[in-house]
């Protein structure tokens, strides 16, 4: 029976490599089938260890274990253990136990009989070893050394090199492979002129390099790391709300034009933010650790997530950096490779230590701005301090006086007990300072509350501090999109011990130590149901109390200021008293939230809350920043803390108004910042966080403490090294390191060739296939770090070679002897990448936008598709401009639904690191293809052009078109195939049969783009025409 | 791994095939190539080609009727009566112990069932009146009261169900399905996904292949707009126009795969070839307007064209008829946190008939025998109350799901929960045990359906599940399992 088909080829299957050699080889036959069929129960895992036997190491298989003699006796496979039992016919005595599945073939045991009789020689894993350069064959017909490896290998194979590519078609491979754009035929053009004066070889060496200048350079390359980094425009999982990651997108591409040296690359984003000085951009480039999912579910335990969020991000540099498979040490010591549990929670640990941040970004220019501000305020600071030399007496004096005034009243903190949200989506946590951090889902409308037994009786007040945390979005103290926050009500019930009712205690005369005016909330704010009549405020602590849910307090302090903390103070109507045993129940009420499910909310990040019995408290306009800065002894304070001090000081003297007008108006031009970034942020010395190994990896079943450290079997960490992200950024980045330049070359090697040497990209450990060429590998891993970890280097020995530039034709024998083309017989040839194929289509039909960098754009998309979301994206609202047709990189990518466009030609969703994909051709793709809206306009937009620029008669346009496309000229036969179609539709339209109006233009076509002389039928004609090419194998291949 | 092999290896032959073929067809036309190219192509290319599984089989394809938000066990499958009694009382200390709610204070007073139950069928099964047409079938059911989870928050409890695994990038149950058994469909996707109500938690991972190659994930039929996304050619086009742009592609993909010899662009020539098929095959497919009346009242369709659950149930009968190995329905209504009563009645109205429909429709047909169809949620709710006296919490101790067709037992329950419908009393079947079952009713043993990534051999139930023998029908599962890989 046939099936609905999907062909493939499939990068992860149909490894056929014919081998010369012969005799075995331990590494390469041996290694594989121990780990295959014996390292599970005698392997390094104490755990699942059988029988006391180890198999993973010479010394312990030779001693053997607790049942038979010797595992392996060196010379006599007959006397070995381990041959007995594999070829026992008894089903006791048979090992793998039948029960296992994985009986070892004879061709198998024959290769491990042939290694016992050989004298069982053990040999490390090659690639735990440090590659080392190896020396280029004498006898070798090239000087290059990519072609010397390849050659070697296929005069082994009685192979050879195919000749070179059609200048178009290298010309065109370069294009794609580096910027990732077809030639225009004017590059075209002046390749041939290049070609005819300075031979093939020198031209295609000049356009690689100087197509490595080209900024799109960044936006190709960037796409391989994005797959690698899990990036995705939303958060994942059940919500799976819109984010801004953008910067980091952009950083990554920067980072490729530059050319940024890969172990710098990598240090920036596991720990750009540690470094001295850092900047901005390395702030930002720590994203990379962030682009993994953020579960926002109601009710969830925001513990949970983020270490499963942990979890991820090991997964990341696991498969990204080291090409290791680390996540089976997350439960258990590994199988197969030298990676023990603890180990696993060593590397966690110096990624643990961390807060889930958020920063704001500005522009270039936004950021002179802010230096230019922050310069004028210091300046006039300094005619303040000069003007009135006398400033820091009055300072003193005011401190010590404010001090005693805040000293007069005593609060004893709120220890709660236990917290709640009335929604129950919240599950807030206690701070061992006796704050309430909440976490998780973002509430738009609801309450979170404490429970405490209070200490003190007669209670005449309550204060609420609002305070920062670096695990809300800018520190908070809110939890917006801005880290604001707006406080509807403050609630205080008490309940008398054996009572079951709470009782509401009013409060009243409500100060606090910053309010906005009062108004109504601002139109982003706005929400349907709750606005109905348009009657939410916002303004002074008054509101807190006023027993008003549609009044809120609300402190925002504006652009550059507002990310701070605030306080607010309320008496009891009637001063308590509390029998003991009296119960609190303390509720912070949110209702000023918009209408977007998350990032609209008001809610508080993280409060506490105190009580006091001194009389009539209440708070005056200093800064509730400055009044804790003030708790810390003058030479403790970091300067921030001083120069709130000093703010909030001045502010109060009479005599300094002019001062403070004129840098109250400067803070006034402080800019709202372009963009944000998630990323890390290493936690202070008094809030570290230890890691604990966990019982079979399960996040809450923590078991000993573990330390940052790396594991054994690979490099040391460098002496002396402080145990920080840092540490790990320079010991995934060592040059000692057997994995790290291996892997990234590897990775390149994979985009240029379509397989990687090794296969596996994502994992080098023991499993992992044979590398077609490990010579090679190593020469081009070594000669990396040599280069200075140098991508467009590799990148540039890699499409120098004659490897590179052959000929893709093959013939049936090559094919089935090499169908993957891993030995390189013929030149590289598949079909493109999900984006580079949206990007040649949009390319060769003139709409390409040239935008760079920047916010992710919203493609058109079916209604079917963003009405099936749990949250439907009513931000969706495709681009009608020109960023419609932004290269695929800009394309949002909504992670619960993925891009159609993008998932039908193999693009990954975001969910995980990628670090390959398979390819496939599947009748979805095709119908993409011929029929997503895109598409369909890039092929009436192609018509234009072609009536346009393609000459006068049809021949020239069918063969401008057709060059286009494939960047080469149509066969005869090819041309009179487009010809005729042509020719068939115009009969049609001219009797009527199909409609011009429909075919030729979409709902977004101006007139104004439309060629003057050039009647819908003919351009509806040239459109289905485009349609046919725009879908050529050829056109979305490189060839 | 065995089963990588052997698509390794079938890839190897058809290479090989595909040479022949070629050098067979130089020099014919276009269409010549294509008519061989397809006639070979399904045993021979194709990595969707049908295999056999380890041992035979019953079920040879699965209707799957995910009821997405976790529907309450205590209203419709599970009749607690002491529940009832103790309704406002608060739960007993002791089974409370280690217990979390997802959202409320496990210190909650039960909630007694909203809905009376009663004995249905010959075989007695205590059901809620709310699910009458449930009811009429108790017979062909088996019901698991024991069903139990790790998650407790929707998308990883979707996750997990669907995948075995509460983190994203895991293959649906669906796409093991596939990839194990292949696709018998000619011109139709091997897994298709039907959606009625809101969207999933889980989202498109609830059916993604994960770590498998994309073509074994599920491909939505959409309830508007085009059933597949981009199956209707651009406006203006009509049937010769696509005909004759495809007659003039493949014309062109033919002379460069002549020129090139890449058997990827043969690949090509046969995806578009394909496409176009679908094009003519899905609008057929989604069009009821040729069912019978009683059909139609059977599934208590009123308009054939009205999107939801009861057309979604008649669409995968359709669809299993046209040899689509896996349909999965996802209908996200359950999460009764309030309004406990009212939604149970809206979604049971909603669903319950064509459920029983389906079973019925594909008996009458002589499908059910070799039809495997699963009902069930991501997890159940609690006997506690929440909110005032009509909502229920998630609760992942216990929960149902119902099995009908394909090698399951008839009109039989599977565990008992305790008096309250709180914990499992006998026969608790986890998440992997209900997979492994699954996957033993359509014939694999789940420990060797495995799919190798970053070293290692990865499977849908993880490293745990045990087949649960209590739920096979004996007397249609008596072949012995056979050991060794998958065969052609």
């Amino acid at each position: 029976m046939k099936s609905f088909l999907i062909f493939s080829v499939l990068t992860s299957h149909f490894v056929a490599l014919v081998r010369a050699e012969s005799s075995v080889d331990f590494n390469r036959d041996i290694q594989p089938l121990l780990a295959e069929h014996c390292f599970h129960c005698h392997g390094k895992d104490d755990g699942s260890r059988k029988a006391k036997l180890r198999l993973d190491e010479r010394e312990s298989a030779l001693k053997g274990g607790e049942s038979d003699g010797p595992a392996i006796v060196p010379g006599q496979p007959d006397k070995s253990a381990l041959m007995t039992r594999i070829l026992s016919h008894d089903t006791d005595e048979v090992m793998p136990p039948p029960k296992e599945k994985k009986p070892v073939t004879p061709a198998d045991a024959e290769k491990l009989r042939q290694w016992i009789k050989d004298g069982a020689a053990y040999a490390g894993h090659w690639a735990f070893s440090p590659p080392v350069k190896p020396g280029l064959s004498e006898s070798a017909t090239t000087k290059h050394p990519v072609d010397a490896f390849i050659q070697a290998r296929l005069k082994r194979e009685g192979l050879s090199m195919s000749p070179a590519a059609a200048p178009e078609t290298l010309c065109r491979r370069l294009h794609l492979d580096l910027i990732g754009l077809p030639p225009s035929p004017a590059a075209l053009d002046a390749f041939f002129k290049e070609v005819a004066s300075n031979g093939l070889d020198a031209a295609a060496t000049a356009l690689a390099d100087a197509l490595m200048k080209d900024r799109r350079f960044g936006e190709k390359w960037a796409r391989h790391w994005l797959d690698v980094a899990r990036y995705a425009d939303s958060n994942g999982f059940e919500k799976d709300l819109p984010r801004e990651q953008w910067a980091w997108r952009d950083w990554v591409i920067n980072a490729f034009n530059a050319d940024m040296p890969y172990d710098r690359f990598i240090t920036e984003q596991i720990a750009g933010d540690l470094l001295p000085n850092r900047t901005q951009q390395q702030l930002i480039a720590t994203g990379f650790l962030r682009n993994g999912m953020i579960n926002e579910e109601g009710a969830i335990v925001p513990e949970q997530w983020r270490m499963e969020a942990m979890f991820d991000r090991m997964d990341a540099v696991g498969s990204g950096v080291l090409g290791l498979s680390l996540r089976c040490a997350q439960c258990h010591t590994h199988k197969f490779d030298p990676i023990a549990q603890t180990e696993y929670y060593g590397v966690f640990a110096f990624l643990n230590n961390t807060y889930e941040s958020q920063s704001w970004v500005y522009s270039d220019e936004q950021q002179k701005t802010i230096a230019k501000l922050h310069a004028d305020i210091a300046a006039v600071e300094a005619r303040l301090k000069k003007e009135h030399p006398e400033w820091q007496e009055k300072l003193a004096a005011w401190e010590a006086a404010e001090l005693e005034r805040l000293n007069r009243t005593k609060w004893s903190v709120v220890e709660a007990e236990d917290t709640h949200s009335s929604t129950e989506l919240n599950h807030p946590a206690v701070l061992p300072d006796w704050s309430i951090l909440t976490l998780g889902h973002r509430t738009v409308f609801g309450d979170v509350h404490l429970f405490a037994q209070p200490k003190v009786e007669a209670v005449t007040g309550i204060r609420l501090e609002i305070l920062k945390h670096d695990d809300l979005p800018f520190g908070g103290p809110g939890r917006s999109y801005k880290g604001t926050w707006a406080l509807s009500e403050l609630t205080v019930e008490a309940r008398k011990p054996g009572g079951d009712k709470w009782e509401k205690l009013k409060l009243v005369h409500a100060s606090s130590d910053f309010e906005e005016p009062t108004a109504g909330m601002e139109p982003e704010w706005e929400n349907k149901t709750r606005d109905k009549e348009n009657r939410r405020l916002r303004g002074p602590a008054a509101f807190l109390a006023d027993g008003d849910e549609n009044t809120a307090w609300r402190a925002d302090r504006g652009a550059g200021c507002r990310n701070t903390e605030a306080v607010a103070v309320a008496q009891f109507e009637q001063p308590l008293t509390l029998p003991p045993g009296t119960k609190l129940k303390i509720g912070l009420l949110t209702n000023h939230g918009g209408d977007d499910n998350g990032p609209k909310n008001t809610q508080v990040g993280r409060f506490r809350v105190a009580l006091t019995q001194s009389p009539d408290p209440k708070v005056n306009h200093t800064a509730y920043a400055a009044v804790l800065a003030m708790q810390i002894a003058p030479d403790k304070r970091t300067p921030q803390q001083t120069q709130a001090i000093f703010d909030t000081w001045r502010v109060t003297v009479p005599e300094l108004k002019s001062f403070n007008d004129e840098i109250e108006k400067l803070w006034k031009g402080f800019p709202e910042a372009m963009t944000s970034v998630l990323h890390l942020a290493e936690r202070s010395r008094e809030d570290s966080r230890e890691t604990h190994r966990l019982d079979r990896g399960v996040w809450d079943q923590g078991k000993e403490q573990v330390l940052p450290h790396v594991p054994a079997a690979l490099h040391p960490l460098a002496k002396d090294a402080p145990r920080s992200r840092l540490a790990l950024a320079g010991w995934l980045t060592d040059k000692r390191s057997p994995l790290t330049a291996r892997v990234a070359v590897n990775r390149l090697w994979q985009a240029v060739f379509g397989v990687g040497i090794v296969e596996t990209a994502e994992d080098f450990g023991t499993r992992a296939p044979e590398p077609s060429h490990r010579e090679l590998l190593d020469w081009l891993a070594v000669d990396f770090m040599e280069h200075g970890w140098s991508q467009k280097h590799v990148l540039r020995t890699l499409v120098t070679s004659a490897a590179y530039r052959q000929s893709s034709r093959v013939t049936p024998q090559l094919q089935e002897r090499d169908p993957k083309n891993r030995l390189l017989a013929r030149g590289p040839r598949f079909r493109a990448e999900a984006e580079v194929v949206r990007d040649i289509v949009l390319s060769v039909s003139g709409l390409l936008s040239d935008k760079f960098g920047g916010p992710s754009v919203f493609p058109p998309m079916p209604e079917s598709v963003i009405e099936f979301n749990y949250f439907k994206p009513t931000y969706w609202k495709p681009a009608e401009d020109t960023t419609r047709y932004s290269r695929a990189l800009y394309v949002f990518r909504k992670r619960s639904m993925p891009d159609p466009t993008m998932s039908a030609f193999d693009a990954p969703t975001g969910d995980a690191a990628c670090t390959r994909r398979p390819r496939s051709n599947s009748p979805l793709a095709a119908l993409t293809a011929m029929n997503e809206p895109i598409f369909i306009e890039a092929s009436q937009s192609l018509a234009q052009r072609v009536l346009r620029e393609g000459g006068q008669d049809d021949a020239a346009r069918a063969d401008y078109a057709f060059r286009l496309c494939t960047s080469r000229l149509p066969s005869n036969e090819e041309r009179s195939a487009v010809l005729k179609l042509i020719s068939s539709r115009r009969e049609r339209l001219q009797r009527g049969e199909i409609k011009a109006g429909d075919i030729a233009f979409s709902s977004l076509a101006k007139a104004s783009d439309i060629p003057p002389d050039a009647t819908p039928n003919e351009i509806a004609a040239w459109a289905i025409a485009a349609r046919v090419l725009l879908n050529l194998d050829e056109t979305v291949s490189k060839n | 791994m065995k089963h990588a092999d052997e698509i390794r290896h079938e890839r190897a032959r058809q290479l090989t095939r595909r040479w022949f073929l070629r050098d067979c067809t130089l020099g014919l036309g276009a269409i010549a190539l294509n008519s061989l190219l397809q006639r070979d192509a399904g045993a021979a290319i194709n990595p969707l080609a049908p295999r056999q599984p380890h041992h035979p089989a019953k079920a040879k394809r699965v209707i799957y009727l995910f009821h997405a938000g976790a529907p309450s066990h205590l209203e419709l499958f599970d009749y607690k009566p002491e529940l009832a009694k103790r309704s406002g009382q608060l739960p007993p200390a002791e089974l409370l112990k280690n217990y979390k709610a997802a959202f409320i204070k496990p210190n909650s007073a039960l909630l007694g069932p909203k809905f009376k139950f009663g004995k249905r069928g010959a075989c007695g099964m205590d059901l809620s009146d709310v699910i009458p047409h449930i009811g009429g079938i108790a017979d062909e059911m088996c019901l698991i009261r024991t069903m139990q989870t790790d998650a407790v928050n929707h998308a990883p409890a979707q996750i997990l169900m669907n995948t075995g695994n509460q983190n994203f990038g895991r293959p649906s149950f669906g796409a093991w399905t596939l990839y194990g058994l292949g696709s018998e469909s000619e011109d139709l996707p091997g897994y298709v996904v039907l959606t009625s109500a809101k969207g999933t938690s889980g989202g498109a991972s609830n059916y993604g292949s994960g770590f498998l190659p994309n073509m074994y994930g599920g491909v939505p039929f959409r309830s508007t707009g085009d059933p597949v996304l981009y199956l209707s050619n651009p406006k203006g086009f009509d049937e010769e126009t696509q005909r004759a742009s495809l007659d003039t592609l493949n014309q062109l993909n033919t002379a460069a795969y002549k020129q090139n010899g890449d058997a990827d662009i043969a690949a090509r020539i046969q995806s578009y070839e394909m496409a176009y098929r679908l094009q003519n095959s899905a609008p057929e497919l989604i069009d009821l307007s040729t069912e019978p009346q009683h059909v139609l009242d059977l599934y208590g369709i009123k308009d054939v064209k009205q999107p939801g659950y009861a057309r979604n149930c008649l669409l995968a009968r359709r669809m299993i008829e046209r040899g689509v190995r896996f349909v999965q329905l996802f209908h996200e209504a359950w999460d009764q946190h309030s309004g406990l009563t009212k939604g149970v009645e809206k979604n049971s109205k909603d669903t319950d008939q064509a459920s029983a429909a389906l079973v019925k429709d594909l008996k009458q047909r002589g499908l059910l025998d070799d039809t495997l169809i699963v009902w069930g949620g991501e997890f159940g709710r609690t006997p506690m109350v929440q909110g005032g006296n009509d909502g229920r919490d998630h609760h992942n101790r216990c929960f149902s799901f119902w099995l009908a067709g394909g090698g399951v037992k008839r009109g039989h329950v599977h565990g008992e929960t305790d008096e309250l419908g709180f914990n499992v009393a006998t026969d608790p079947v986890h998440v992997n045990d209900l997979n492994a079952t699954l996957l033993y009713l359509l014939g694999f043993d789940h420990k060797k359906l495995t799919y190798r990534v970053q070293g290692l051999d990865m499977r849908l139930t993880g490293i745990a599940g045990n087949v649960v023998k209590g739920v096979l029908d004996n007397h249609r599962n008596d072949q012995p399992a056979r050991d060794g890989p998958p065969e052609k």
